[in-house]
C-alpha cells in the first residue's frame, strides 16, 4: 500500500511562500514526478511528504492515516538523496543493512534482506567496500538499496540522477523505471529535467511558484497543456509562442507551435525564415530560425532535410497541432 | 629553466620555513640549554653552551615530588577534556543542524567570555571555591578547567559538524534512527577526525593552563603548572632548577603534540583548505 494525499499543504519559510496551497492525490503503486523549474518548490513539496520540513498548515495522509505531526521515520517511507546521502564510514553492507539494524531486525533476516538487495542491485562483488571506493552509478545503487530494504510503501527520489554523467543518467533512468515495474511500489520522483519527467512518469505534476500548474500523464501534457508555462516546460525543444496577426487570425492572444509540428520545405510555405543555428544531432536537426513578421521559431526537421547556416527555409504549421492561449496565458479549447 | 625556479623556490620556502620553526621553537630550546647549565651559568648571561649536567634534575626530584603534580595535571586535563566534550558535543550538534536566528549570537556570547581577562572574575570564583570547600580539590580545578576551555571545543566542533553533509543525517532519519542513534551511529563516527583533534588541543589547553590553577590549588590539587611556579620562591630565583623542573612539565605534552602532529594539523586546517 503506498497512497499519499496532501490536503490543502502550505508551507511558510519567514516571509516567503514558499507553497500557498497544495492539494494532490497519489494513487498506490503510481510512479509520479513533480517537475517544474529551480525554486519552484518541489524539493520543498518532497521534504514535507517525508517529514524532514514540517508543515506550515494543511494535513498529510498516507493510506488514510494522517502522519502530519508524524517524524518521518514513522512514515513508511525510504527516500534517495541527491548527494546519495550514503554513511561514508560504513561498508556498502551496512549502508543497506542500516535500517534494517534501526528498526532491530534478527541478524539473519538482516544478512538475507541485504544480500537479495545487493543481487538485484548488481552488488554483490562491492558489499565490503566503502562508499568513497564506489563510482558513482555505485553509490547511487548503494542508495536505492538501502532504500527498498525497508519495503517502504512509497519510495521518494529527490533528483537522484542529477550528479551522474549523460550515459549514466540514461542507464540509471531504465534501472529506476524496471525497478518501479518490479516493486509495482508508489515512487515519487523529484526533477527539474522533463526528459526525466516525460520518459519515467504514470503522472507528472507541474510545479511554478509553489503552484500545481497541471497534473496529467506525460502524453496528455505534451497534448493539451492547461497554460503557458506548461507549454513552454514539457516538450524538447521548447514550443513556439507566436503572438500578433498569426495567433489574432486563430482567435488567440497566443499561438503554440511544437517545432515537430512545422512542414518544412525549401520552396513554398505560409512562413519565410533564415536559418541562424542547424543542430545536427543525426536523425534529427533541429533548425533555429529568423522568421520575417513573426521572430524566433525552432524547428525539428529530419536529418536528411540538410539546411544550415544561413539557408532560407519556409515553414507551414500543421493546425491540428497547434495551441491557442487567451490572455490570462490559459489554454483555448476548440 | 621551469624546473631550476622551482628548485630554488623549494630551498627558499624550506630554509624559511626553518628560521620561522626556530624562532618560534627557542624559548623552548633555550629552556632546556639552561636545564643542563650550573646555577652560576644560568644567571651570568646568554649562552647556547651549557655545561651539561644533570643536577638541576635531581635536585628538582629529591626536593619536590614530580610524580603526584604530573598524576593532577593528567587527571586534570584529560577530566576537564572529557567532560567538554561530553558538554559540547550535543551543544555544537544542536547548534550546527539545527540553528536559529540567535544561534551566531549564543556562539558570540560564548566565545566573548574568552576576552575578558581572567583576573576579572577572580575574586567572586574564589569565593565560590571556598565556599563550596573547592579549593585545592581536583574536582573543583576539573570543572574550572572544563569551563574555561568550553567555548573553544564547543567553537571547535560546531566547525568540523558544519562539514558534515546535512542530507547524511537526514538520511538517517528517514532509516529509522531517533536522536541518539543519529548521534552515536552516524554523526559521532563522521566526526571522529575532529573530536580527536578538538579532544588533542584541549588537553594541550588545559594541560598549560596556568592562571586558575595556581590561584586555586596548593598541595593536594596542584598540577604541574604550580609545581613550575613553586621553584620562583621567596628564597631567589633559581634559573637552572626552575628550567629544570618546566622542562618535566612540558615534556609529556611536548611528546604528545609531536606524535599526535598530523591529527592536530588536520584539525586546525578543517575545512580551511578543501
Amino acid at each position: 500500500m503506498g497512497s499519499i494525499t496532501l490536503q490543502k499543504v502550505s508551507k511558510v519559510f519567514g516571509e516567503a511562500k514558499v507553497i500557498p496551497s497544495i492539494d494532490l492525490e497519489i494513487n498506490n503503486g503510481e510512479f509520479v514526478v513533480f517537475v517544474g523549474p529551480s525554486g519552484c518548490g518541489k524539493s520543498t513539496l518532497l521534504r514535507l511528504i517525508a517529514g524532514l520540513e514540517d508543515v506550515s498548515s494543511g494535513h498529510i495522509l498516507i493510506d488514510g492515516k494522517d502522519v502530519t505531526d508524524a517524524a518521518p521515520a514513522e512514515r513508511g517511507l525510504a527516500m534517495v538523496f541527491q548527494s546519495y546521502a550514503l554513511y561514508p564510514h560504513m561498508s556498502v553492507r551496512n549502508n543497506i543493512a542500516f535500517p534494517l539494524k534501526m528498526a532491530k531486525l534478527d541478524k539473519a533476516v538482516i544478512d538475507k534482506k541485504v544480500a537479495d538487495a545487493a543481487r538485484v542491485l548488481n552488488l554483490t562483488d562491492y558489499l565490503e567496500r566503502r562508499p568513497s571506493q564506489l563510482s558513482g552509478g555505485q553509490r547511487q545503487r548503494v542508495a536505492i538499496g538501502r532504500a527498498i530494504v525497508r519495503e517502504p510503501s512509497a519510495f521518494l527520489f529527490d533528483e537522484p540522477l542529477s550528479n551522474l554523467d549523460a550515459a549514466l543518467r540514461g542507464t540509471m533512468r531504465l534501472e529506476i523505471s524496471d525497478l518501479h515495474h518490479q516493486l509495482k511500489t508508489t515512487m515519487v520522483y523529484v526533477t527539474h529535467d522533463q526528459v526525466e519527467a516525460m520518459t519515467m512518469a504514470d503522472k507528472i505534476v507541474v510545479l511554478n511558484r509553489g503552484n500545481i500548474e497541471q497534473v496529467g500523464s506525460p502524453l496528455e501534457l505534451y497534448k493539451s497543456p492547461r497554460n503557458l508555462f506548461v507549454a513552454g516546460f514539457i516538450g524538447s525543444p521548447h514550443m513556439n509562442f507566436v503572438t500578433g496577426t498569426y495567433a489574432q487570425s486563430k482567435n488567440a492572444k497566443t499561438a503554440g507551435i511544437r517545432p515537430e509540428h512545422l512542414g518544412l520545405s525549401k520552396d513554398s510555405g505560409i512562413w519565410r525564415g533564415v536559418v541562424k543555428v542547424a543542430e545536427h544531432l543525426g536523425a534529427d536537426t533541429f533548425l533555429h530560425l529568423d522568421v520575417e513578421g513573426v521572430g524566433q521559431i525552432t524547428a525539428r526537421c529530419d536529418g536528411e532535410f540538410g539546411a544550415y547556416h544561413g539557408d532560407t527555409v519556409y515553414m507551414t504549421p500543421d493546425e491540428t497541432k497547434l495551441h491557442r492561449f487567451d490572455d490570462k496565458g490559459l489554454a483555448l479549447r476548440a | 629553466m621551469a624546473r631550476n625556479v622551482t628548485t630554488r623556490h623549494k630551498i627558499t620556502a624550506t630554509v624559511a620555513a626553518w628560521i620561522v620553526a626556530l624562532i618560534i621553537f627557542f624559548p623552548i630550546l633555550y629552556t632546556i640549554i639552561t636545564s643542563i647549565k650550573t646555577e652560576p651559568e644560568a644567571i651570568a648571561g646568554f649562552s647556547l653552551w651549557p655545561s651539561g649536567t644533570f643536577e638541576n634534575y635531581i635536585t628538582v626530584q629529591t626536593q619536590r615530588d614530580y610524580l603526584k603534580p604530573f598524576m593532577n595535571s593528567v587527571i586534570l586535563s584529560v577530566g576537564s577534556t572529557i567532560l567538554a566534550l561530553i558538554i559540547a558535543i550535543p551543544s555544537a550538534w544542536a547548534m550546527a543542524f539545527s540553528p536559529t536566528k540567535r544561534t551566531k549570537d549564543i556562539l558570540m556570547w560564548m566565545l566573548s567570555t574568552k576576552m575578558m581577562p581572567a583576573v576579572a572574575v577572580l575574586v567572586p570564583i574564589y569565593l565560590l571555591f571556598r565556599d563550596f570547600g573547592l579549593l585545592d580539590s581536583r574536582i573543583g580545578l576539573t570543572v574550572m578547567l572544563t569551563l574555561i576551555n568550553l567555548p573553544i571545543v564547543v567553537w571547535m566542533l560546531y566547525t568540523y559538524f558544519r562539514e558534515i553533509p546535512g542530507e547524511i543525517l537526514e538520511a538517517s532519519r528517514m532509516d529509522g534512527a531517533g536522536l541518539w542513534q543519529e548521534i552515536v551511529y552516524v554523526l559521532t563516527p563522521m566526526a571522529v577526525p575532529g573530536i580527536a583533534s578538538t579532544l588533542l588541543l584541549n588537553i594541550i589547553l588545559a594541560w598549560n593552563e596556568s592562571f586558575w590553577t595556581i590561584r586555586l590549588s596548593t598541595t593536594n590539587a596542584a598540577p604541574l603548572t604550580a609545581f613550575i611556579a613553586s621553584f620562583s620562591s621567596p628564597q631567589g630565583l633559581f634559573w637552572a632548577k626552575l628550567s629544570a623542573a618546566s622542562t618535566m612539565a612540558i615534556a609529556p605534552i611536548l611528546i604528545l603534540g609531536w606524535f599526535s602532529q598530523k591529527q592536530l594539523v588536520r584539525g586546525l586546517t578543517f575545512g580551511a583548505v578543501k
